[in-house]
């Protein structure tokens, strides 16, 4: 069986440089053909928050690097269902399409792959 | 078992960055193999050779050299981590107009494709200093 790697992240978008460092890996991966997945838990899923205005505060958009993702093949995003409520988060407020996952799903999720790598 | 470290933890605020290195001594003794340890993030700062350490504290940055001599253990910086933190070898000193290369000895600049390929072919990757 292939190896496939989940990267986890529980940052918010802009307060570190968590997110565009987890962003670096993903793409890094698929350009090695490493399969991977994304996991969004906690503040992690205002990360694909869409309409993101960054630059009032000198950062560049994370949801042009994001809208890139599907293109190198990294269909595979998650995030989490409780998370997301308590943002009061739609999907269709993500600038990606990501599956939502209950607690228990998270870890038959993390179960399924063969690494993992938190930032 | 092979294992490869991914180290994000700064070596002056977090104890994961010596609770890093005790662990890969441990991983040695106990008969495993270490093929890679990857520095990323505020981690690279433990291949900065212009930090000076109090006498009385652990030099995690020599630590981590006896150690990489000692058992021939790869010490990989992330490049673009390396260059925006002011961690650069020759090369980049030039490359960036600087004067002084900062990389310690025994550590080498690298891609993160260095920290993909280590989970490639590591039986496990175990990251310290995450979730920042």
């Amino acid at each position: 069986m292939a190896k496939s790697c989940l990267l986890i992240s529980s940052a918010a978008p802009y307060g570190s440089s968590a997110a565009r460092d987890l962003l670096d890996i993903a793409l890094t991966a698929s350009v090695f053909e490493l399969p991977v997945a994304l996991l969004l838990i906690g503040d992690g899923v205002l990360q694909l928050k869409s309409q993101q205005q960054p630059q009032t505060i000198a950062q560049k958009n994370l949801n042009a690097i994001q809208a890139s993702l599907p293109l190198y093949d990294l269909e595979r995003i998650y995030v989490e269902a409780e998370a997301m409520s308590f943002y009061d988060l739609q999907l269709e407020d993500l600038c990606l399409t990501a599956q939502p996952l209950q607690s228990e799903e998270i870890q038959a999720l993390i179960a399924e792959f063969e690494s993992v790598i938190t930032l | 078992m092979r294992f490869s470290l991914i180290i994000q933890a700064s070596p002056l605020q977090q104890q994961a960055a010596s609770t890093a290195l005790r662990f890969a001594q441990a991983l040695l003794s106990s008969g495993h193999q270490l093929h890679r340890v990857f520095f990323y993030r505020d981690g690279v700062y433990t291949a900065l050779n212009s930090s000076c350490t109090p006498s009385d504290e652990l030099n995690l940055p020599d630590a981590w050299q006896a150690f990489a001599r000692a058992h021939e253990i790869d010490l990989v910086v992330c490049i673009a981590a390396g260059v925006r933190r002011g961690v650069i070898s020759e090369e980049e000193a030039h490359r960036y107009g600087k004067h002084t290369a900062t990389l310690a000895a025994e550590f080498d600049l690298s891609g993160l494709g260095q920290l993909i390929e280590a989970t490639l072919v590591s039986d496990r990757i175990v990251t310290f200093g995450g979730r920042a």
